[in-house]
């Protein structure tokens, strides 16, 4: 864990959070060294190049995108005086590509990579990135750059919680595990905000609060019903809904309910804020629908029978990914059975 | 002789304006309120959706809709799509980019009275953006001229709708517009095409009429708290379709709810034989309402 990044208020948190860590470490240990061990021994297959172009182009200020592609998310990236900030890596098999557009916009070396959750689309190129990049901490200038994110990205890729095996020279390095991590890279805040039991268990928005845009991972996937795996991911339909409401309060249009705050989901198209409010609408009136049926004592069948998703099938029921629509009611159900409250049998007219 | 023509001809050569038949769209124009007055200006009845080729999904979302949508904040300043924009109400103005060199018309803006929304064509043979771009409201129109009508297809659009009580059009949907100038009159013919919620393409025309020194006022919105609700609050209809104004048009009009459902056979001619044996032997006659003074 490093502890030297700007301003002192992010030290005296990460040094809050290194101890915290410390802490867990010392308690599960064996566990955990066990599972860094395994993973510092895997042997990962190198997956063929992605033979594409990659999709750069310049969202707002000192942001960047490059699109998704090669099995992985959308990846940003911030430039400036100070450096690059890298949000989310891709795939292996894109990262010499990914690299190679960044040096296309600006010599500057890669500082940081902020991971916006665990999920190996969005972790991927950790490793090679994090090898071309120079990070500036306590020992000076050093060979990789620093990778940050919550510590439940950590606790995933080193197999803490689940049973991931990721090479551990490509787990985070700085983590926080309270609300919110703060930096100031190339003149701007740069603000990862927790959103916890959202698309995963650590998930973070990334604020670039000067360039006015919001990097939301794998909450918002604006091309896809969200993938809700407790299990596996730890995440959830509500806290995904929370995630995107705070989102739409982060958010300021310019007109017309357009422009202003740009938001960059995991996959898809650049958003404002009214598409965001248009995904949060169809997920809230989705659940509401779904409850309604829970309250109403259907079993999964009958649930599935209603086609409570009918209208919005055609935009978000297409699997880009794999994930289908019936993975998406079943999960629902799951978590809305478990959390409506089925002696109050009056369903409203509208929600909540 | 031979002289005078030649020098007439030159004189042509040098007056004339460009070899195609582009026209000039430049100006303000007044809507012409002619067609569906009621449902382009006060705006149509909730579930009076006839007409529309629409399918199940489409009526759903409509089933769904609640108008209370418009006092959430979020929805507030949101303006009509660029596929619904012209029904209006929509003075307009239209204006060019050109180039400095060639004075070639590089783009035609063309902004709308009702929320002000600016929606730019380019007329310079540029490609779409990738997918990865933004999609708005106004979406990404490029402009091709045929003759002297100017052909107008748009992409990247944001989700709207195709009537104001409910029907959507997805982000996925496409336009293509046919802007068409006689004279002083400005006919704009647009079909939207959609694949999650039309089954055929929706064709609408309007018209306007050229009006010199026409203002269009700014159209200022900000939006407001107007009544405190949860955050969060998304307003809808659970379970669908127990909105009781659904029922107030098929009431007032006596057409059954087969009818007042839409789909693309009522699009076509020989509907009028088919609608024939759905509606009762007396309908409901309406007009105006009475004064309640």
């Amino acid at each position: 864990m490093s502890c030297n990044t700007k301003p002192a208020s992010a030290v005296g948190l990460c040094r809050l959070a290194a101890t915290a860590m410390l802490s867990v470490g010392l308690l599960g240990s064996p566990a955990h060294a066990q599972k860094a061990r395994t993973a510092k021994n895997a042997k990962t297959a190198q997956p063929a190049e992605f033979a594409g172009e990659l999709d750069v182009m310049h969202v707002k200020g000192n942001v960047y995108l490059i699109g998704a592609a090669g099995g992985g998310a959308h990846s940003v990236f911030q430039i400036g005086p100070d450096g690059v900030v890298v949000v989310d890596t891709q795939t292996p098999a894109t990262s010499a590509k990914l690299v190679e557009a960044i040096r296309e916009v600006t010599p500057k070396p890669i500082r940081i990579i902020l991971n916006t959750s665990a999920l190996p689309d969005h972790t991927g190129g950790n490793l090679p990135v994090t090898k071309v990049g120079k990070f500036i901490g306590d020992r000076g200038e050093i060979n990789v750059a620093s990778i940050k994110g919550h510590e439940g990205v950590l606790n995933r890729m080193s197999g803490v919680i689940g049973t991931a095996t990721r090479p551990e020279a490509a787990w985070p390095t700085d983590v926080y595990y309270t609300g919110t991590m703060d930096l100031h890279m190339n003149g701007e805040p740069v603000i990862l905000i927790h959103h916890p039991a959202a698309a995963t268990d650590g998930d973070s928005v990334v604020f670039f609060r000067g360039s006015d845009v919001i990097v939301a991972g794998e909450i918002f996937t604006p091309d896809s019903y969200p993938v809700i795996e407790p299990e596996q991911r730890g995440g959830s339909l509500q806290g995904t809904i929370d995630a995107l409401n705070r989102i739409i309060d982060l958010a300021v249009p310019v007109m017309n309910a357009q422009g202003g705050t740009l938001v960059v989901p995991a996959y898809g198209p650049i958003a404002d804020e009214y598409s965001v409010v248009i995904y949060r609408d169809m997920l809230t009136i989705i659940r509401d629908r779904i409850a309604d049926l829970v309250k109403r004592g259907m079993t999964l069948d009958q649930v599935k029978a209603a086609r409570p998703t009918l209208d919005y099938d055609g935009i978000y029921g297409t699997a880009p990914r794999g994930w289908t629509t019936n993975q998406f009611v079943e999960a629902a159900y799951r978590e809305l059975s478990a959390t409506v409250d089925k002696s109050s049998p009056d369903h409203a007219t509208a929600s909540p | 002789m031979q002289r005078r023509i030649a020098g007439g001809l030159l004189a042509l050569a040098l007056i004339a304006g460009p070899a195609s038949a582009e026209l000039d769209l430049t100006g303000a124009w007044g809507q012409k309120m002619h067609e569906d007055r009621l449902d382009r200006g006060g705006g149509p009845d909730i579930g009076d959706f006839t007409g529309l080729p629409i399918n199940d999904a489409a009526l759903l979302r409509a089933q769904t809709w609640d108008a209370n949508k418009w006092s959430v904040p979020e929805h507030q300043c949101a303006p009509h799509p660029a596929d619904y924009g012209p029904h209006g109400p929509a003075h307009i103005r239209i204006w060019t980019t050109t180039d400095p060199n060639s004075f070639k018309v590089v783009a035609y803006h063309i902004m709308l009275g009702w929320m002000n929304p600016v929606r730019t064509i380019w007329l310079d043979g540029r490609a779409h953006p990738s997918p990865n771009a933004p999609h708005t409201w106004e979406g990404f129109s490029t402009g091709v001229w045929d003759g002297d009508t100017l052909i107008v297809k748009t992409t990247h659009l944001k989700e709207g709708w195709i009537r104001r009580n409910g029907i959507p059009r997805s982000a996925n949907g496409k336009l293509t517009e046919f802007l068409i100038r006689h004279d002083n009159v400005l006919t704009w013919v647009s079909a939207v095409e959609d694949p999650v919620y039309l089954t055929e393409p929706y064709v609408r025309s309007w018209n306007w009429v050229l009006a010199p020194g026409l203002w269009i006022n700014p159209y200022t919105c900000d939006a407001r708290v107007e009544v405190e609700r949860p955050q969060g609050f998304v307003a809808h209809w659970l379970p669908p379709g127990m909105n009781p104004m659904l029922k107030e048009f098929s009431d007032k009009t006596g057409f059954p709810t087969q009818v007042t459902n839409g789909g693309a056979n009522q699009l076509y001619p020989e509907y009028q034989l088919e609608l024939k044996k759905l509606l009762p032997a007396q309908l409901p006659q309406w007009g105006e309402p009475p004064n309640p003074f």
